[in-house]
């Protein structure tokens, strides 16, 4: 059982502002259903460019929620100059405090608070900014870097507790500690080389994991997959049947297809889909 | 408020009757069962009398009984027995859906060098047997293979598996902590070395566990100390509990199992009335070989550990699958072994019954919770995707 304040609850259990603005002003979505949690922000101006009415919706645990609900009532009434300040750390305090395995909640609504934002102003969405190092949640470097600098975090749990990188298939946990020591200065040596498969190993250990992880999952939902080709660490597949026609095949791609190659084969591999 | 307790598998009430039974045993006899004196030596009777009562439930003899601390005790014993006991073998066979008392115990040996093969399960949760029987190898010290699993309820042929690996001339082993109590488990109908038990799932407290052990079965004590239990688990017995470990199988052989029948028709109307009231909601499992007390429901679109805080407010206690409710951000490894979608796996509830589950239980959880579902999937952006998408056609 979480150690939840009462604050925590009163949001989870009486969320303010769920819904969506039909005409909003800014739009910001992040997360995913494989993550376990995302959040969709919506606000819109006043006259005096204020933020007059923001909602949410969000997929997730009680603290998701409570955060979710937590950044919609501080923003209300914020300039947007104002509400770019917004830390996650301040809806952690809004809160009356999150459970250290639970901050990646408040980190969510910062990030989709700056979505929304950078939507309004018209920029261009954000390319990833720097390379993923956990594979399985999709951070990058910068992420890290950011979230380690701007709370001061000292280990691999503290990370994963803050923007879940590492909290999966653990094989970024190596770069994650460079990353922390590089920010605090007392870096680790690098990270000792992976084994490496010959060509016919890897494309032998990709037919293997297709045929025994992935094709029975996708074919009960009335999907299928097909390798096409392996060149170095990109592996080519086509998706057939129901797959071949869901919205959601790219989440099925990178989600799910890309982690288990990268848990049975090597952390390298980059899936990539050939049109039917 | 009232409690509506669907949580059996986590643990279980201690029965009113293993309570009274043990209470002597906190209060005046207090005798260390190891010692000369009678006083002493009649509690030894008494746990001498609660080892028969466990043998008797699952057709053992009570030599064959060794009393643990937990079934994670129990779990860890038998592969410890079983790899000491042949050091020149370092192959070790269980699956990919174990309980952590076996599923990281296997990881931690895979770091000391052992070889372990994970035999997958398929997306109803049934083991994939050839996989299994295709690693079973000279170099195979044990094969650990849980009964019942404890999140869907699936249920491994473990009479079929045991007589193939002994053909092998393998140890083979069952963690039974979720099958002893629910069904019947009988040590002379199937083949099994050593099979783990656990008071606190069957209504005795926490804190006592049971290894059975085959004669014949070569064998290492796990705890190294005194004499207790014939020399296999050092350490002064949980005298109290064990009375209760022996109460409690009395209760389960007599009136508890007769009992499941009227428990699977909780656990099926429970479920019906669920998937009939809830769309976008289903069974994890195969349904037609599990538990009678246990059902593992998906309701896509929703976070689990929402759904439990949300049910709590109503005095109702499950389980869950989600990652959130773990501490961990995956979702349960059993689950991800079937291939369950995370669409589902996220929102995924385990209800498990017992004996003391009423009708009116069944009636709260079917009021109360298609309600929590409705009002979360309204804060859910993927419920709109998905049902936008189902308008569009």
């Amino acid at each position: 059982m979480w150690e939840y304040t009462d604050k925590v609850k009163d949001h989870f259990l009486n969320p303010r502002n769920v819904g969506v603005i039909e005409d909003a002003d800014g739009i910001g979505e992040v997360g995913s259903l494989a993550c376990g949690d995302a959040l969709k922000l919506t606000f819109k101006l006043d006259e005096n460019q204020r933020i007059r009415d923001a909602k949410f919706q969000t997929f997730g645990c009680a603290s998701a929620i409570a955060s979710s609900s937590a950044l919609t009532e501080i923003i209300k009434g914020l300039s947007l100059e104002e509400a770019s300040k917004i830390t996650n750390e301040d809806i952690a305090d809004y809160l009356g405090d999150l459970p250290k395995e639970k901050m990646h909640c408040s980190v969510m609504g910062r990030d989709a608070l700056e979505k929304a934002i950078a939507h309004y102003r018209g920029e261009a969405e954000k390319k990833i900014d720097g390379e993923i190092v956990c594979e399985c949640f999709g951070v990058t470097d910068r992420e890290i870097e950011r979230a380690v600098r701007e709370n001061s975090l000292r280990s691999i749990e503290d990370v994963t507790n803050f923007v879940k990188a590492g909290g999966a298939c653990g094989n970024c946990h190596e770069k994650i500690e460079q990353i922390i020591g590089r920010i605090i200065g007392t870096q680790k040596p690098a990270a000792k080389k992976p084994v490496r498969l010959t060509n016919l190993q890897k494309i032998k250990l990709v037919e293997e994991t297709l045929d025994r992880e992935i094709k029975p999952a996708l074919q009960k939902d009335g999907g299928d997959i097909e390798l096409v080709d392996v060149d170095g660490n990109t592996v080519f597949l086509r998706l057939c049947g129901n797959c071949a026609a869901c919205s959601a095949s790219q989440i099925t791609l990178k989600h799910y297809v890309e982690t288990k190659l990268q848990e049975f084969v090597t952390p390298e591999i980059v899936v990539e889909e050939v049109a039917g | 408020m009232k409690i509506v307790y669907a949580d059996n598998n986590a643990t279980t009430m201690v029965a009113p009757e293993v309570l009274e039974a043990m209470l002597p045993f906190l209060k005046d006899q207090y005798g260390n069962p190891s010692s000369m004196h009678t006083f002493g030596g009649r509690v030894g009777f008494a746990i001498k009398d609660a080892r028969a009562k466990v043998a008797d439930l699952i057709g053992a003899s009570p030599e064959e009984i060794v009393f643990t601390g937990c079934g994670t005790e129990s779990d860890n014993t038998a592969i410890w027995a079983a790899l000491h006991a042949q050091p020149d073998k370092r192959h070790v066979v269980t699956t990919r859906v174990e309980h952590p008392a076996v599923k990281s115990l296997a990881e931690s040996l895979a770091k000391k060098g052992y070889r372990i093969t994970f035999v997958p399960v398929d997306g109803q949760g049934n083991l994939d047997l050839d996989h299994l029987y295709r690693h079973l190898s000279e170099d195979t010290a044990i094969v650990s293979i849980m009964w019942a699993n404890n999140e869907t309820g699936v249920l491994f042929p473990i009479d079929e598996i045991a007589q193939r690996v002994r053909e092998h001339g393998i140890v083979f082993h069952t963690d039974a902590v979720q099958a002893v109590g629910k069904i019947p488990v009988d040590v002379r109908q199937s083949p099994v070395d050593m099979l783990s038990m656990s008071g606190h799932k069957i209504h005795a407290p926490k804190g006592v566990g049971v290894l059975y052990v085959r004669k014949g079965t070569r064998f290492t004590p796990h705890l190294i100390g005194g004499h207790q239990e014939n020399g296999r688990r050092g350490g002064t017995e949980n005298t109290a509990s064990i009375v209760g470990f022996g109460k409690a199988a009395e209760l389960a052989a007599s009136q508890w199992l007769k009992d499941m029948d009227r428990v699977k028709r909780l656990r099926d109307r429970l479920e019906n009335s669920l998937l009939e009231r809830v769309p976008n909601a289903m069974i994890n499992g195969n349904r037609d070989r599990r538990l009678p007390n246990t059902t593992s429901v998906a309701f896509e679109y929703v976070e689990g550990e929402s759904i439990l805080l949300m049910m709590d407010q109503y005095g109702i206690c499950a389980s869950s699958g989600s990652a959130c409710t773990s501490g961990s951000l995956e979702p349960s490894h059993v689950l991800r072994a079937m291939g369950v979608p995370f669409t589902a796996a996220h929102g995924s509830i385990r209800f498990s019954l017992g004996t003391y589950n009423t009708d009116e239980d069944i009636d709260t959880i079917v009021e109360k919770l298609p309600p929590i579902i409705d009002r979360l999937r309204d804060m859910s952006p993927f419920w709109h995707e998905a049902k936008a998408k189902t308008a569009a056609g």
